[in-house]
């Protein structure tokens, strides 16, 4: 059977781990490869890098960093932030990235995914989706970048969208639960599970191992994402997974 | 000096899957040099030979096509030489008769089959994506120094999938929903549906056991 992934992510700004991580015994613990290392040996299913460099001249570093991280890194490898262009995805897969997730870009054009999907197969194209939900409409609405600007769009009938047009995984952060490590905004994942046929990783609010689990059994999600409490060190990737065994999910 | 070429058409998983192979052969006794084949001439130079892959059965087949001289060079290679090869993922699929992943596509026919998409059951998603277990149907120098108990677990990405036609090239199968193709083999050659060069330790003993094996 297939197992329940976890997925540690590691934003990226210009070269670097933002904020710095927690490990010991690490020479450079803001150097994305080093950790990317660490994430390995502690037997992460996938690491995720998201790019949120906004200078345009520091863009190509997280190529470089893609490129090193596969010659030690033998594992799957997600990359995404600030791709809107064909090229930013070929660029990436030829650094060594298995899928590059697109956001905004395909917000703005949907046929994006559909284009990128034919070209690279659908099983490289990861669609991230900010989410927040509008209360006074009983509904949530798609953010675009870096969550700065809602657009309205119901992320409902979005994601079935996207899919049908190639989207080979969803990436969905709650925009209410990001930060506050309440764990995952479950109701939302169970209502993109229960209508989408792709992998969906759930993000945003992980504070505990519950929140791992219930993000598996109550959101039904397929992998879980989170950052700082496995950056602070506060558990390794592999105490996440006895937890999670312990307690009935199928894991590596 | 032994050569291992790994065959470069712009397939997505070619740096990954040379660094992998690189990493393996440091820590080996023989001395060995990973070559990127890029035409026909490459492949006269090496001893094993890998055909990565990645993205849709036709585009792959037309890749390999489109670079004069290759098939037939690989061919000969392969079939008439007896060079050890190793197919990984679409990489593998091409091995068979015919694909059917968007249009019908023929493959080289080195091992009975067709390529057909993944049975859908209910719930089941596509594509197959995440860490599954292999079982082993039979006994194999690729599976040496792994586990058939439910611990040898690989990295798998794909929606189409690898029926063979005669039960005896089947080597490896994993469970997702019916019974998926992992490994498949005859004579000197060998093809994996999962990533060895994305499942860690055990994808580089995989890649360990193709260099070290002798068919």
């Amino acid at each position: 059977m297939l197992k329940s992934r976890i997925i540690p992510c590691l934003d990226v700004n210009n070269g670097r781990v933002v904020k710095g991580t927690n490990f010991v015994n690490l020479r450079d613990a803001g150097d994305p490869v080093e950790v990317a290392k660490i994430y390995d040996e502690q037997g992460a299913d996938e690491v995720c890098f998201l790019d949120i460099t906004a200078s345009h001249e520091n863009r190509d570093t997280i190529y470089d960093i893609v490129r090193k991280t596969a010659e030690v890194c033998f594992m799957p490898l997600t990359v995404g932030g600030g791709v809107s262009k064909i090229e930013n995805i070929r660029t990436l897969l030829l650094s060594g990235a298995d899928k590059v997730s697109v956001n905004s870009a395909a917000v703005k054009d949907n046929n994006f995914v559909r284009y990128a999907a034919d070209k690279y197969g659908s099983q490289c194209i990861v669609v991230a989706v900010d989410a927040k939900k509008n209360d006074a409409q009983n509904k949530w609405e798609v953010y675009t970048h870096g969550g700065r600007i809602n657009t309205e769009i119901d992320v409902l009938h979005y994601v079935e969208r996207i899919v049908s047009l190639g989207a080979g995984e969803l990436l969905i952060t709650s925009m209410d639960k990001d930060g506050t490590r309440s764990g995952f905004d479950n109701i939302l994942i169970k209502k993109i599970t229960d209508i989408v046929n792709v992998p969906v990783i759930a993000s945003g609010g992980v504070g505990n191992l519950q929140h791992l689990v219930d993000g598996i059994k109550l959101g039904h999600a397929d992998a879980v994402l989170a950052a700082s409490i496995f950056h602070f060190g506060e558990y390794t990737i592999n105490e996440a997974k006895q937890y999670m065994k312990k307690r009935g999910i199928n894991v590596r | 000096m032994e050569i291992i070429g790994i065959i470069d058409y712009g397939s997505g998983n070619i740096h990954s899957a040379t660094k992998a192979f690189e990493t393996v052969a440091k820590d080996l006794k023989k001395e060995i040099k990973i070559l990127r084949i890029h035409n026909a001439a490459d492949i006269k130079l090496c001893d094993r030979i890998v055909l990565p892959g990645v993205g849709a059965f036709k585009d792959c087949k037309a890749g390999l096509v489109n670079i004069d001289g290759l098939v037939p060079t690989l061919e000969k290679k392969i079939l008439d030489e007896g060079a050890p090869f190793l197919g990984i993922c679409v990489g593998m699929q091409l091995l068979a008769d015919i694909g059917f992943e968007g249009e019908t596509t023929p493959g080289f026919g080195w091992i009975s089959g067709v390529v057909d998409k993944i049975p859908t059951t209910a719930g089941l998603k596509i594509p197959h994506m995440g860490w599954n277990t292999i079982k082993f149907n039979r006994a194999h120098s690729i599976f040496n120094g792994l586990e058939n108990k439910g611990e040898t677990i690989v990295y798998f990405v794909h929606s189409y999938y690898f029926q063979v036609k005669k039960m005896e090239d089947l080597l490896g199968i994993c469970d997702y929903g019916s019974e998926i193709t992992a490994v498949i083999g005859k004579d000197n050659i060998i093809g994996c549906q999962f990533h060895p060069e994305k499942s860690q330790k055990i994808g580089l003993k995989f890649i360990k056991n193709f260099i070290n094996w002798s068919p």
